[in-house]
Order: structure tokens, then sequence, then C-alpha cells
């Protein structure tokens, strides 16, 4: 009953946005029609929609054979390879796809570099949905990486010795046995690389694809249009509900917790054997595409602004900030995300649908969007929180949250409720058996979904220059000072140290086996 | 869970820091509140001798233009903002059409000419942007270039023009060219230089920097941009900017601005903060610093640009330049964008 509260509590906060969104649209009903029956508006979702698609089937084909190599094989340095597989989470996509434009561009570095030796003028264009699919592919796919690595580490490997033992190949195990146990991460990972790409601003602009969000930004941008931004941005809200209503059918009602006695063991560290080269070259690639090309762009452009001084004491402090709000953004989701679980994974049915569905609303609008929801309630209702600290982390919860939910899910359901029910049969509480059990038992999904949230929130702008209290400065904010001014060089310095701390911060999440 | 014990016992302590930094400065004791869509870099130093000749302290919040003034839009009447300084005057007309400016003192507008002003006396111009034709000085001379902008869609143009559609300030341009020339008139144009394969790039640095190379011949940018690259490369850098003599809009010039915000609670700071941006030497600095136009009469510009006085300008009202949608469904309509 507590818990039912705390969903609904929860999910009302999360709608927020929509809430808004409904009240703009009902200030001007007639224009908000207008802009939605436009002829466009369907070619928009189109365009978007294919984007969305094309880019979740290759981060899937990415992140998963990552996921199971550095947590099931025993390739040579998977940390490591863990680490780096979740950072480019963190390259801010507008800074990414300008990396891959400097680089690859029609008259870009790699141009220069071969034109001396082969006499190539212009290389082919990589802008419009070719480039957009690229960029969002690299630097989501990590939203699927995560959370299927964590389900393969829970994963009870007696099932798969029982196939095995019966005769079956290793291939056919890992399909008819494995794959089905990790549909609800893969499921869940998915929709958050569609939402992603769906509301995602900065690729899109900068490789020139003309999509859904870019149409809304514009709206906002160039007529102050609020009805029809909002009316568009409905149309998002209406779209994630469909993605999430064909997710919960792939999910189907697997039961994913061992149903026998007795705890299960570590899983065997499967031997690559002759297949170890090919997929550490497979690891190198996507990890030299996703975090070391951007990556080296950044560092040639931050040698090559160090002509200008570098205000180091800025760029510390605006780290630091940074890491709190970021850091207090995970905590948060991932406080919160345990009794959303909880709710739809033990008690399933229409409320607890309902409110984890509405939950995703912050993460499927553009960022704009929900800083000028939380700035109309904020300053209406509650104008002494309104540009604090607290209200950033809040707006980071709404914006984040769905990253934290899909992996703890994905967690619990490979806890099996037997455990809870003979604790509460001991004579716990409610509160005590998810305290000792349940959190403990699902914390792999908890600290992975975590993760998602702290890299995703890190290189969150457009709520922060919005709802940050004055004078609060993080590392995104200093990138968008710098490349506001028209140097992508200038970004290049406080982009590394992004880099740089958030990849200690994710050692202590993901490092920990 | 012992490490997240101690991560969020690490962010307490880092709340009670910050809590502690920030604490103190609330309260109504004179600090003024600019929300301003020009950048940090540029303003910055202006904002602090402010603060040291006035005694005042100033919090900014910087920001996109645009995104500020739908954040003031949706603040309305419990805004913490004093002043808006916007990066140019269609967000300003948008908030005065709102209402949620507040009339500035008679005395103030006036010190500035009647088109970089608000008719209604609600926000001034502080420094202006001309849109210019920049051409590869080598290759071209002034002579060669057609009295109007309207004339670059002729065929022999073709493969020569660089643009940015998708660029702020060329959008400006063809609002207020629908506003002059109309909506057919625009849309020809727009078709027609569209026929002339024109190179599309991102921005204005990048058609100044391809000109330059040689690339192409001539493209439309503002006309800063030429002179700052000028005075770092010296004179023989081979862009020059071309004010159309016509009188139509390809001269046109466009401002940034700054106005009152009603709800804010120290309007009297304001005022006198807007008044500093006017005064001599903040018009002074614009110049010097950004080649922008100062707009404050007997100020003169940088003798590296063309005087305000000797463009012919088109008949305009800056703040009407606020309808950009119907800009964005043209230049689709016509394959621009």
């Amino acid at each position: 009953m507590l818990l039912a509260l705390a969903g609904v509590a929860l999910a009302a906060a999360m709608v927020l946005p929509l809430a808004y969104l409904l009240v703009t649209v009902a200030d001007s009903a007639e224009a908000a029609i207008d802009t939605v029956g436009n002829s466009r508006t369907l070619e928009l979702i189109a365009r978007s929609a294919g984007l969305a698609l094309a880019a979740t089937t290759a981060a899937v084909a990415l992140g998963m054979p990552l996921a199971w190599l550095t947590a099931r094989t025993d390739l040579p340095g998977r940390r490591v390879w863990a680490v780096a597989a979740a950072l480019p989470l963190v390259i801010p996509s507008y800074i990414g796809a300008y990396a891959y434009l400097s680089a690859l561009g029609p008259a870009g570095l790699l141009r220069d570099a071969l034109e001396q030796p082969f006499g190539v003028e212009r290389l082919p264009d990589i802008t419009g949905f070719f480039g957009a699919w690229l960029v969002l592919t690299l630097f989501t796919y990590p939203l699927i990486f995560l959370p299927v690595r964590s389900a393969l580490r829970g994963l009870d490997p007696q099932l798969e010795e029982a196939s095995l033992g019966l005769g079956h190949s290793p291939w056919r195990t890992f399909r008819s046995v494995v794959l089905p146990q990790l549909i609800p991460a893969i499921g869940a990972g998915a929709v958050l690389v569609a939402l992603y790409v769906l509301h995602d601003f900065g690729a899109v602009s900068i490789m020139r694809f003309d999509s859904f969000t870019r149409e809304i930004f514009t709206l906002y941008r160039a007529s102050f249009d609020r009805t029809g931004a909002a009316a568009l941005a409905l149309i998002l809200v209406a779209l994630m509900l469909v993605l999430l209503w064909l997710e919960s059918r792939a999910r189907g009602g697997f039961v994913l917790h061992r149903s026998a006695p007795g705890t299960k063991r570590p899983a065997r560290r499967i031997p690559l054997g002759r297949w170890r080269v090919p997929a550490l070259l497979f690891c190198g690639l996507v990890c030299g595409f996703s975090l070391v090309l951007p990556a080296g762009v950044l560092v040639y452009w931050s040698l090559q602004s160090f002509a200008g001084s570098t205000d180091w004491g800025g760029t510390i402090e605006a780290g630091l900030s940074s890491l709190l709000v970021s850091g207090l953004a995970a905590l948060a989701a991932a406080a919160c995300a345990i009794p959303l679980a909880v709710l739809s994974v033990r008690y399933p049915g229409s409320i607890s649908r309902m409110t984890e569905r509405f939950s995703y609303t912050g993460y499927a609008l553009p960022g704009i969007v929900v800083a000028l929801a939380l700035v109309f309630f904020a300053t209406r209702a509650a104008p002494a929180t309104y540009q604090t600290l607290g209200l950033l982390v809040f707006a980071f919860l709404v914006l984040f949250l769905p990253l934290a939910i899909g992996s703890a899910r994905a967690g619990l359901q490979q806890v099996s409720p037997r455990v809870e029910e003979a604790a509460r049969s001991l004579g716990r509480s409610p509160l005590q058996v998810m305290r000792t059990i349940t959190a403990p038992l699902m914390a792999s999904g908890v600290f992975a979904g975590a993760a998602l949230v702290f890299l995703t929130a890190i290189k969150e702008l457009p709520a922060t220059l919005i709802l940050a209290p004055i004078g609060f400065e993080t590392l995104a904010t200093e990138i968008w000072n710098a490349t506001n001014v028209g140097f992508f060089e200038r970004g290049a310095v406080p982009s590394l140290v992004l880099l740089a701390i958030s990849a200690p911060s994710l050692y202590l999440l993901i490092g920990r086996e | 869970m012992r490490i997240l014990r101690l991560a969020a016992f690490a962010l307490l302590a880092l709340v009670a820091l910050a809590l502690g930094a920030c604490g103190g400065d609330d309260g109504d004791d004179g600090t003024i509140t600019v929300y301003s869509g020009r950048e940090e870099e540029l303003v910055a130093p202006l904002f602090e001798r402010f603060e040291e000749e006035t005694a005042t302290e100033l919090e900014v919040r910087y920001g996109d233009t645009a995104e500020l003034a739908a954040t003031l839009i949706e603040e309305g009447e419990n805004s913490p903002a004093d002043v808006f300084f916007s990066q140019d005057a269609g967000a300003l007309g948008a908030l005065e059409n709102e209402e949620l400016l507040a009339e500035l003192d008679d005395e103030t507008p006036e010190r500035i000419a009647e088109p970089y002003r608000s008719q209604d006396g609600r926000w001034v111009g502080t420094s202006g942007r001309a849109r210019v034709v920049a051409y590869n000085s080598e290759k071209l001379s002034e002579s060669d270039l057609p009295d109007s902008i309207l004339d670059f869609n002729d065929p022999k143009w073709k493969g020569r023009i660089g643009w940015a559609p998708t660029n702020g300030s060329f959008q400006a341009f063809v609002t207020a060219m629908r506003l002059t020339e109309g909506e057919e008139a625009t849309e020809e144009w727009l078709r027609g230089i569209a026929a002339n394969d024109p190179v599309v790039f991102d921005d204005n640095e990048a058609i100044r920097d391809a000109i330059a190379s040689g690339e192409i011949d001539v493209g439309f940018i503002n006309h800063y941009y030429v002179a700052q690259a000028i005075e770092e490369e010296g004179k023989d850098y081979p862009v020059r900017v071309y004010h159309p003599r016509g009188g139509d809009v390809g001269s046109l010039i466009n401002v940034a601005g700054a106005g009152i915000v009603a709800a804010g609670d120290n309007t009297e700071g304001a005022a006198e903060f807007i008044e500093f941006l006017l005064a001599d030497s903040s018009q002074r600095y614009f110049s010097e610093e950004t080649k922008e136009y100062p707009l404050v009469e007997g100020i003169p510009a940088d003798p590296a640009v063309v005087p305000l006085e000797r463009i012919e300008q088109p008949p305009l009202e800056l703040g009407e330049l606020d309808d950009l949608e119907g800009t964005l469904e043209l230049l689709q309509r016509s394959g621009a964008l």
C-alpha cells in the first residue's frame, strides 16, 4: 500500500511536464491543431521513427556482444573494456557529432591527411541520415550494454549447464536459454536508445538531419511558438507510449529467477580460445570509433586551443559541480527506481503499469521542454525552490529516472519472490524486507541504472542553463560557453575533463566484481 | 552497498559546502539579475566594470537568447530577472508582445537612432550588425557586384555563392525580406539562389573562410566577421564586405539590445544597467571587441567598417522580426532547408 502510494506520488512528479504541455496546448487549442495538422508533421514523425529504428538496431548489435564478452568470457582486460564501452555515453551528442564532422567531413582532418599522398580533394558528405545514425548509434549503445551486462551477470548458470548437458550446442543454448532471459534488459535498453534518438537535438542539428525534435526546437528558438512546440511534444509522448507498449509485449511473462532452492553460484567464464583475437578486435573497433576517435579529435583541438589560456581553476570548480549534481541525481534516481521497479515486477496491474509508463515522460521529451515545464510550475507553486540546486536535481530526476528503472527492474526479475516471502514469514516488515533483502539482491541492476543516470546527467545542458542557481557552472555549461562563441575547439578541454572524471566514477560502479 | 554509503556521505558533504557557498545572497539587497543571451566571454568584462563602478552586484544567467526569452515568458509575473540582454531584436519584440517589458525612461531610448529601438520605448539596441555580401577581393571588385541582393539569382553566380540557411542571422534577414519585399518575391529569390547551386555552410565564419580560400566567390554574412579577420590576418586578407547600394533589405542592420523585465523587483537598478550599456565607454567596448556598430549618436564606428550613415537602410521595424516560423516554412518550401 505504502509502496503504491510512493509509486503514484513519484509518477505524479514525473508527469509534471505532461501537465504543462496539456495546459499550454489547451491555452490555444486551435493553433495547436494547426501545427499538428501540418502535412510536414507526419513526414517528420516518419523520418524520426526511421532514425530511431535504425540506431536502436545498430546499438543492440554493438551493445549485446560487448556485454557478453565483458561479463561472461575470459576476454583479456575485460574490466577496462567494460568501462571503456560505457564511457561514450558522457560525450554530449553535439560534441560527438562535431568531432565526427571535423574528422570525417568533406573538409575534415581525414581529408587533409589524404590530400597530400593521394590527391583526395573532397570526401563523401556524411551529414544527413547516415551521419545522424552513425553518431547516435556510437554514443547510445552503452544504454544497451550496461543493462544487458548486469543482466548477464545475474543469470543463473545452472540453466545453461542443463541445456549443454542435454546435448544442445552452445549457440542453441544461447538462443533458447540465455537470450530469452536477456529480453527484459535488451527491451529496456532499446526503449532508452529509441527515446534518446527521438528527443536528441545535438546530433541531428549538427548532422543537418531534419527530425521531429529539430522542428520543436525551431518553434521555440525561431518563433517563440510555445503552443506549437507543446503540441509537437505531445506527439513525442504518444510515440513513447506506443514504444513502451511494444516493449511490454516483447518482454512477455517469463519467469527469470531460479525456482529451485539454494543460491546460484557465479557463472563459469567461457574461454574464448581462438576467438580471442577477433573478440579483441571487435572491442577495439567499437571503442576506437566511439571513444578514441572523438577523444582524439578533442585532444587535437585542445592542443590547438592551448595558444589561448585555459582557465583551469574554473574548469576544476565546474568539474566538482558536475560531479555533485549528477552524483546526487544518480543517488536519487537509484532510490526512486527501487520502489517503482518493485511495484512493476511484484505487483503487476494497471496502476503499476501506468505508473511505470508515465515515468518515462521526461526522458521522451527534449530537455528544453522539461526545463520550461519546471519553470512554469516552480515559479507558480514553489517560488522558494526556483533556480536552486534541489530543483536542478529534481529536474534531472524527471529527465533521467527511466534510465534507472529499466535496469533496476531487469535486476529485480532475477530475484525470486520466495526469498522475500521467507523473510516476511520470519517477521520482517515489508520495508525491512525491501531494505535488507530485495535492494541488495537487485543491486547489480540498480548500480547499472545509477551509472546510466550519472553519465547522462553529467552532460545535461538545457535544464542546467535555465534551472541551475545563478553562477553555478558545470562542465556542460563550460563547454556550451566555449562553443557558443563559435569555437568548438575551446570546448575540447572541458569535454576531456568530463571524460576524465567520469571514468573513475564509472570504474567504481562497474569495476566491483 | 558500502560504496553507495560512502558516495552518499561525500555528496552530502559537498551539498553542505555548496549551500554554504550560495548562502547569504538572497533577499533584495540591491543586486540586479540579468538574463544574458550574449555570450559570457564578450560581456563578462563589461559587467565586471559595472559592478566596480556602481558597487552593485550583478547576478547573471547566461543562455541561448531564444531559450531565455521562452523562460521569461514561462516565468511571467514571477520572474526573478530584472534585465534581459538579448542577442537580437526579435526576442525583445516577442517579450514586448507578451507585455513582459517595462517602459524605459523617456530619455534613454532617445539617445538611440529611431530604427534601432522599440517604437513603444520598451527596449533599446545596444550595438548593431550589418548584413553584407562578403566577396573575394582577389577575384572581384565592388563594381562587379549588383546593386541589389535580389540580383544574385542571376545564373552568372552559379556555383559561386555560399550561404547558411540554418543560421539565425540569415533567417532574420529572410524575415526582413518577407516584410519589405513580400512573400512571393522572397520565395522567388530563395528559389533563384537555390537554383544557383550555393555551397551550404553552418555558420558565418565557415562562409568567410571558404571565400578566403577561394572555394566560393561571395557569401551572405554579418559585417564584423570580416572586420575581425582583417584585424587578425592583416590587410592582405582577401575578403572584403559590400553593402548593397540599392537601400533594400540586403543592407539590413540588426541589433543586440536590452529591456527591463517588468516583473523584476529592481527596476531602478535595471534602468541604471541599461544606461551603462549605452555609456560611451561601453559603446566603444562593443565597437573595439566585436567590430559591431555603436548605436549611441556621436560615437564613431571602428575605422575598419563602413560608417552606419553611409549604409542605405531598408524601412523596417526590427521588433517585427519575431515571426521566423513563416520564414522557416518558406525556406523549406523553396528547398533552401
